[in-house]
């Protein structure tokens, strides 16, 4: 059954306290190279048959209304994947 | 929620028998914690508590709100996101912003469904230190007109307790400047910012003033012998939150102060 990803990013200019706790963990376990850390969120919303304009549609309206918050988030990406 | 329990005997003030008409809504989501701590501060400043469930579809003739804190729908997606949408909260939302201006008080996880739900501005996003924090914090009254405020003076400070994980309030340059210029900063933290919140904001209000929220918990500070003063003598008293309550009692009776 197909999929609607909805990927939600902190918004660029709010500084995000869980990936900076994420970048200073990093380098205690070796991995030296990452100078910043973002973390987002991924939401799967299963569909029963197919992906029309009018699901696709409420799938970002429920992006923009419940998954994310515009004050503090924005919503990044929203596709369909086949299963 | 019907009698005052026996511990914490000693009331806190002579509570004035004028104010018992007055019925301030507690609102219980799944997952809150403070709503009988609420209910019990409604009742110690005199008023009448009524408790509202959040699958409630009307409001009743409660004549105020105070939505509790806890971890509505333990804190899932956002703090506050799922309870924002319940079957009550639109009943809220429209009488706050209704020509009656019903009176809301939003504390802690209530304040972060008030932003949830646009009838304040901004967000809270986890504390700047990453942990949770519980301690008793000083705060000063910056706007002593708001609804939940009127027995303040501006300018006094307070004590009590504080306890959160995303409690670092958030707002772009501008809302926050247009907060400050029309006196909607109701309360700051003073001393220590507990968790990053810009410019200190421990609590603001809608343009109207009926609607005010904030982190600290004033419920938990009501009782002589159960607030701040009784651990760690860090200033204020046991009771410093008790105004928040007899401001709105005494506002729906009619007559402040």
């Amino acid at each position: 059954m197909p999929r609607i990803v909805v990927d939600v990013m902190p918004k660029p200019e709010i500084l995000d306290p869980q990936g900076k706790a994420i970048v200073g963990a990093l380098p205690r376990l070796g991995f030296t190279s990452f100078s910043s850390v973002r973390q987002g969120k991924r939401f799967e919303l299963t569909v029963d048959g197919e992906v029309t304009d009018a699901i696709l549609a409420q799938a970002r309206e429920a992006a923009e209304t419940l998954l994310s918050n515009p004050v503090i988030e924005d919503v990044v990406n929203v596709e369909v994947v086949e299963a | 929620m019907t009698e005052l329990p026996l511990i914490g005997e000693a009331i806190a003030v002579a509570a004035e028998p004028r104010l018992a008409g007055a019925r301030i809504g507690v609102v219980t989501f799944p997952g809150t914690l403070d709503d009988r701590d609420a209910a019990r501060a409604v009742r110690l400043a005199g008023g009448t508590a009524v408790p509202l469930w959040h699958a409630d579809t009307t409001l009743g003739d409660v004549d105020a709100v105070v939505i509790p804190g806890g971890f509505s729908y333990g804190d899932y997606l956002r703090a506050g996101a799922i309870a924002r949408f319940a079957p009550l909260m639109s009943k809220i939302i429209d009488a706050a912003n209704s020509d009656a201006k019903l009176p809301v008080l939003g504390i802690c996880n209530g304040f972060q469904i008030l932003t949830e739900s646009h009838l304040l501005p901004g967000s809270m996003i986890k504390n700047d230190h990453l942990k949770f924090m519980c301690r008793d914090q000083v705060l000063r009254v910056e706007n002593s007109n708001t609804a939940w405020t009127l027995d303040y003076e501006s300018g006094q400070e307070i004590t009590v307790p504080l306890k959160n994980q995303d409690g670092q309030y958030i707002a772009d340059e501008k809302v926050l400047d247009a907060l400050e210029a029309e006196g909607r900063v109701v309360f700051r933290y003073v001393g220590f910012n507990p968790n990053g919140s810009r410019r200190d904001i421990a609590g603001i209000s809608n343009a109207a003033g009926n609607v005010v929220g904030l982190m600290p918990h004033p419920e938990h500070a009501v009782e002589v012998g159960f607030g701040p003063e009784s651990l760690d003598g860090i200033g204020g008293s046991d009771t410093d939150g008790l105004g928040f309550f007899t401001s709105v009692l005494n506002k729906i009776v009619g007559g402040n102060k």
